[in-house]
């Protein structure tokens, strides 16, 4: 059983000028493992904060609230320790890294996360499987990470280390933008794959219903004003698609 | 605090490298002084004695090359050296025995060529002169380690006759207290090749003045550089292309990181594009990671184009720190922050090692610097 409890979590970020802005409001909620949770909400809601909150990112304050993961502080962890905990996240803007090459990059981080370095043959075996299952062309192993990829192949690339990292809980942040059919079918089946087998949870940040077409949610929350105003199941995303969020922001009293 | 300097030059390229033949004691407002701690060149520059057992040199030779020893007065003329400050008149004048490589005629070396230099100690100042003469379609590699203690006056003279083909891989990995002032001065023929990396880790100060000039059309210079500046160094590189025939090809790369309090890295990119320079090809680039607070890099490129009909011209220079970003996303995926950063910094200089071509001297220079971040990311 894998479980990631957020409590009442704050959440600032720390402006240029050193001064810090109040994002996420009271953020409450539950990831357990066989679950796939969806958190959609309007551009600037906050969607991708919380994100990067959980994933550590140095750049966000956490104010007050608690985060767990199976009764483990997360918050206490560095942002490595939370990975080779069981948190992965596929990042909205994955950076491009010069010279790293997509091959020596996962090696060190399979190293890191299972704690010990697999055998070159069956790592090799193993990741070209995986970028075989994702379309991607084996020539990318050899290339800088992420250096002059298109979007949907950068999409792709953390799909990759979704399934070879195999966390405990995932958080897609918006996985789907900037894909076209055909890319967000194939990263959807990576998505499936990923979340049939047992022991793992999905969070699941987007704005829209597409990728839900083919990544059947458990759990929908709508994201408004940096806190979660509504939740319900499947048929909850297809009510904004058709109505949008003019409802909730209007509720929650913000202009974003 | 780092600092991260913008710095421009005093007086156009053309007068700095104006050729001749007498050189005062530098004070250190020099512009080509004005970057380097004279009081840690240990006289150097000034009138202290150069003998030639500061250094010990061996040679390990391919077989297709030609080795011999020769006054360094009889030597000259193979590339028509001509000093060009203080210190390389000083070293020339006081090296007796120039040890000269030649590469014969339509020889294709079938290994690199060692060139090992090992200091054994400081007390006495050395100076040293090297010859590589590839002849017209000649071809090989030659690497130049330098290690332990000394202190240290050189000269390089590389000639690449017509149609040859040479790299040259000098790697400084000098003991802490080391002090190395070297000129590496090459010619290039007609369609010579030149491919020249310099690698500097070690050593107090070191101070390493590469120059290309090119003699006919169709030559090709790419100067690639690598440094790795720890607390209290000095590595100070001064590049300078003379593009006078038409139709001549160079490229300049150097990337340096600084970690440490007064860890000081220095690049200067002379271009000049003389008049009757048409068609030529030039670019030139520098960056720095400065690692830490108390470390600072300067970099000053420098063109000047003497004709309005060249192919490309460019220069570009940027100092930064690691980018957070980077080390975020490689920490999001399990890896250790240190490790990361060794990762990212291993990745900014793996494309120039790249670059060297020859899989053997690419694991040498991968090691070392393994080695220096390890030393130096702790």
């Amino acid at each position: 059983m894998s479980t990631l409890e957020i409590r009442d979590l704050h959440v600032s970020v720390k402006e240029a000028d050193g001064s810090l802005r109040e994002i996420l409001r009271g953020v409450n909620l539950t990831v357990a493992d066989g679950e796939t949770h969806a958190i959609m909400g309007p551009n600037g809601s906050g969607k991708s904060t919380l994100s990067y909150a959980i994933a550590g990112h140095p750049k966000y304050e956490v104010t007050s609230g608690t985060m767990t993961l199976d009764g483990e502080d997360v918050l206490s962890m560095s942002v490595d320790a939370r990975a080779r905990a069981g948190l992965f996240l596929a990042m909205q803007y994955p950076v491009e890294v010069p010279g790293v090459s997509v091959s020596n990059f996962l090696r060190t981080s399979v190293t890191a996360v299972r704690g010990e370095a697999p055998k070159l043959r069956h790592f090799m075996k193993e990741m070209r499987g995986a970028m075989g299952d994702l379309s991607i062309d084996s020539k990318f192993a050899e290339r800088s990470l992420n250096e002059g990829f298109s979007g949907g192949e950068k999409k792709r690339h953390e799909i990759l280390q979704l399934e070879m990292l195999d966390p405990k809980i995932a958080v897609l942040d918006e996985t789907d933008s900037g894909l076209d059919v055909d890319a967000l079918k194939v990263v959807s089946d990576g998505i499936n794959r990923f979340r049939s087998r047992p022991g793992h949870g999905v969070l699941l940040i987007t704005h829209y219903n597409r990728i839900l077409q083919y990544v059947q949610p458990d759990y929908v929350h709508v994201f408004v004003n940096g806190r979660i105003v509504e939740e319900g199941g499947p048929e909850l995303a297809k009510t904004l698609e058709a109505e949008g969020y003019e409802k909730f922001t209007a509720a929650a009293g913000t202009v974003s | 605090m780092s600092s991260l300097s913008g710095a421009v030059e005093t007086a156009p390229v053309s007068s700095l490298h104006a050729r001749r033949t007498e050189f005062d004691v530098p004070s250190g407002r020099e512009e080509e002084w004005r970057f380097t701690p004279l009081r840690r060149l240990r006289g150097l520059h000034k009138d202290t004695e150069l003998g030639e057992s500061g250094v010990k040199v061996d040679i390990d030779a391919a077989p297709e090359i030609e080795y011999s020893e020769r006054a360094v007065a009889s030597a000259d003329g193979v590339s028509g050296f001509l000093p060009e400050d203080r210190v390389s008149a000083r070293a020339y004048a006081a090296a007796g025995t120039a040890r000269v490589l030649t590469v014969p005629k339509e020889a294709v070396a079938s290994r690199p060529t060692v060139v090992r230099v090992t200091g054994s100690g400081t007390g006495e100042a050395a100076a040293g002169h090297l010859v590589i003469d590839v002849q017209p379609f000649g071809r090989a590699v030659v690497v130049l380690d330098f290690h332990g203690s000394a202190t240290y006056a050189d000269n390089v003279e590389i000639r690449v006759a017509d149609g040859g083909d040479l790299t040259v891989v000098s790697v400084a990995e000098w003991a802490g207290d080391a002090v190395h002032v070297s000129h590496h001065q090459a010619t290039l023929g007609r369609d010579a090749k030149l491919k020249h990396f310099q690698i500097t880790l070690g050593g107090s100060v070191v101070r390493v003045s590469p120059s290309v000039r090119y003699e006919g059309p169709g030559g090709d210079a790419e100067l690639y550089g690598l440094c790795f500046a720890d607390a209290g160094q000095h590595l100070e590189h001064r590049l300078f292309v003379d593009h006078e025939p038409p139709k001549c090809r160079s490229r300049v790369i150097y990337k340096g990181a600084l970690s440490g309090d007064d860890a000081h890295t220095v690049w200067i990119g002379d271009v000049l594009i003389g008049a009757e320079a048409e068609g030529t090809d030039t670019y030139e680039f520098n960056r720095n990671l400065v690692l830490t607070d108390g470390a600072r890099a300067d970099s000053v490129p420098n063109l000047e184009i003497l004709t309005g009909e060249v192919a490309g011209a460019g220069h570009a220079s940027a100092n930064g720190r690691l980018d957070d970003e980077h080390i975020f996303y490689l920490q999001a995926r399990g890896i250790p922050e240190e490790e990361a950063r060794r990762l990212v910094i291993r990745g900014f200089f793996g494309e120039l090692i790249g670059k060297i071509g020859v899989p053997e001297v690419e694991e040498r220079v991968t090691e070392k610097i393994e080695a220096e971040l390890a030393g130096s990311l702790k």
